[in-house]
């Protein structure tokens, strides 16, 4: 990962770096010190452990499009308060803040290792990657542009679930976005589906999980009911790598565990196997 | 035992009143009825004003009123001949989820529908209307078989959640929910759901997907329980009767937001009070609903299901 490979820089990454000045990052998964220029041309995973750190939207894309060939779409559509809810205006302002995005959630085309497509990225940073009625229109958007422009979509999901925020409004964009994949899935459109840390309970109980091809990096948590919930629930003990990738892969709802590092090749590989020949 | 909320328990006393008066009226034959009378419109009148200023919180209690009527008890009396259909051919027959074949007013049709108990050994065999994979996957089951023959599907929706447990995980709860939210968008017969208790986030969605979304006037509907939306917002539990009110999770606030067609009316006190009636409501409004959808050329059907799916939600356009 070479220094400025993605142009702008949010608050958060920005605090990222600042603390990198010091040139030390303490990995999350080891706690071991790592060097910050090697943790950072190891697209942020830890070069001991294999702990795959989470990746702003923006070092997503940047990852992922061919350079300079994302181009951004839906820009405007930003989260509304239709419920007047308690302290979410400020939640927001924090997350744009933290973000240094509008939305949760990033969409535009691009080319992946030349492949034309549809690319839409979600920013844990923005209020745990939550998903309101902006972010479900963002995803019906860009399904309906992928459908329209008849380019496969990728989808690149981290998100805490349906944003209670905006309450029963956000539960419907489950509904919404799955309606935009019926169709996709109607018109043999292809649809990427990549997991990352975490992908949770709305998001992961709608488009997330309907993709033709669903894939997941190592160790990132994936689960429908929030550990909390969860353990309270547990009749039986959850298993050591419960709600992980490789547990969702060990249990038939992963295609594919994929290291960050062989991500970008394997989605091509998988899209050229839709678009090519 | 009966249950009696805080807020029902001036009619409570009444009832008991009542009761007493009428028993003495059939023990001792001294007539009573003038004071029964007078009682009975006491009763009424205090219905009216209790359940006219209903809380959000006082409406989650009723939606969850153990004296409820659930799934089957509406299919009961709405229904003729109902043939119950079990299993997902995968893994196995989950009782939080009941479906099959039955008659409405001579026409056929599926039926599907989340189950909670009466008693504790229901309530645990039902898994208290909490489904698991298999209990969605039925339901798509049933709903694709309904399809293939031409018959629309109509469903009650009634659980707190989806189950949140291990073997539910392992078994992929979220890829049966999300399959089952893309395939209802596509069927190609008439749904129609009719919100008659809980209607619990995802769990509800899962089979509530419609061309036509009811909700009775006690229940709710809701993206978390107002429980757990107080402990994230707040860490507290207790103040979930503050997060009800936050979340908008009336009948009314889901007819506002466009969720909901229509709320159907319930009997003076709530549908507990009322079972038949309310059952009786439910299926005057089954009736006005399916006809019209069943007209519809099935491209047109499925067109303006995708629409009005499509345009739920609520955000603003902002240039930068
Ligand atoms: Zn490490």
């Amino acid at each position: 990962m070479q220094r400025g490979w993605f142009a702008r820089r949010s608050p958060a990454e920005r605090v990222a770096m600042d603390e990198m000045n010091d040139a030390w990052v303490k990995c999350n998964g080891c706690q071991q010190i790592l060097f910050a220029r090697d943790f950072e041309r190891n697209l942020k995973v830890c070069p001991r452990c294999g702990h795959h750190h989470r990746l702003s939207a923006r070092e997503r894309i940047a990852l992922l499009a061919d350079p300079d060939t994302f181009v951004e779409r839906d820009a405007e559509v930003v989260s509304a308060d239709p419920l007047g809810f308690p302290e979410y205006a400020d939640k927001l302002n924090k997350g744009r803040a933290n973000s240094g995005l509008p939305e949760a959630m990033v969409s535009g085309t691009c080319t992946l290792s030349g492949i034309p497509i549809v690319l839409a990225v979600a920013d844990f940073a923005f209020m745990g990657g939550s998903m309101g009625s902006a972010v479900g229109e963002k995803v019906a958007r860009a399904m309906e542009y992928a459908l329209e422009q008849r380019l496969p979509i990728v989808t690149c999901s981290t998100s805490g679930g349906a944003r209670m925020q905006e309450g029963l409004l956000s539960l419907m964009q489950m509904a919404k976005t799955c309606a935009a994949a019926a169709r996709l899935h109607e018109a043999g459109i292809p649809f990427v589906s990549v997991l990352t840390d975490p992908t949770m309970a709305g998001v992961l109980a709608s488009y997330a999980s309907v993709g033709d091809v669903v894939i997941a990096e190592p160790g990132a948590l994936i689960g429908f009911a929030g550990q909390r919930v969860a353990q309270q629930a547990q009749v039986v003990k959850p298993p050591p790598n419960f709600q992980t990738a490789e547990f969702q892969l060990e249990h038939g709802m992963v295609d594919i565990v994929v290291p960050r590092k062989e991500l970008k090749h394997t989605l091509y590989r998988v899209l050229r196997f839709f678009t090519g020949g | 035992m009966r249950t009696v909320l805080d807020f029902e328990k001036p009619i409570a006393e009444l009832d008991a009143n009542i009761e007493a008066l009428k028993r003495i009226t059939a023990e001792q034959g001294i007539d009573k009825s003038e004071e029964i009378a007078a009682l009975e419109r006491d009763r009424e009148r205090l219905l009216r004003e209790i359940f006219k200023n209903l809380t959000p919180w006082d409406r989650t209690l009723l939606a969850r009123h153990p004296q409820r009527p659930y799934t089957l008890d509406y299919i009961r009396v709405i229904f003729d001949d109902f043939i119950e259909l079990h299993g997902d051919r995968q893994f196995g027959d989950d009782g939080a989820i009941i479906g099959g074949m039955a008659w409405l007013n001579e026409k056929p049709v599926m039926v599907i529908g989340q189950q909670k108990g009466r008693d504790l050994k229901e309530r645990q065999r039902r898994n208290f209307g909490m489904a698991k994979p298999e209990g969605y996957r039925k339901a798509l089951r049933l709903m694709h078989l309904a399809e293939k023959f031409g018959r629309p599907v109509i469903t009650f929706v009634d659980t707190p959640a989806a189950d949140p447990g291990v073997e539910s995980e392992s078994r992929g709860i979220s890829e049966a929910i999300a399959r089952n939210l893309r395939e209802m968008i596509a069927l190609k017969v008439p749904i129609v759901a009719v919100v008659i208790g809980e209607g619990g986030s995802g769990g509800a969605l899962g089979i509530a997907v419609a061309d036509r979304v009811l909700m009775q006037e006690y229940a709710i509907y809701s993206v978390i329980p107002p429980e757990g939306c107080a402990a994230i917002l707040w860490r507290d539990p207790k103040r979930a009767p503050e997060a009800a009110e936050a979340l908008k999770l009336t009948a009314h606030d889901a007819l506002c937001f466009g969720v909901v067609d229509e709320v159907i009316e319930e009997p003076l006190g709530g549908a507990h009070r009322d079972p038949l009636t309310a059952a009786q409501i439910v299926k005057e409004a089954l009736l006005r609903h399916l006809p019209p959808l069943q007209k519809m050329a099935v491209s047109k059907l499925r067109e303006s299901r995708y629409e009005r799916y499509r345009n739920l939600g609520v955000w603003q356009s902002v240039l930068e």
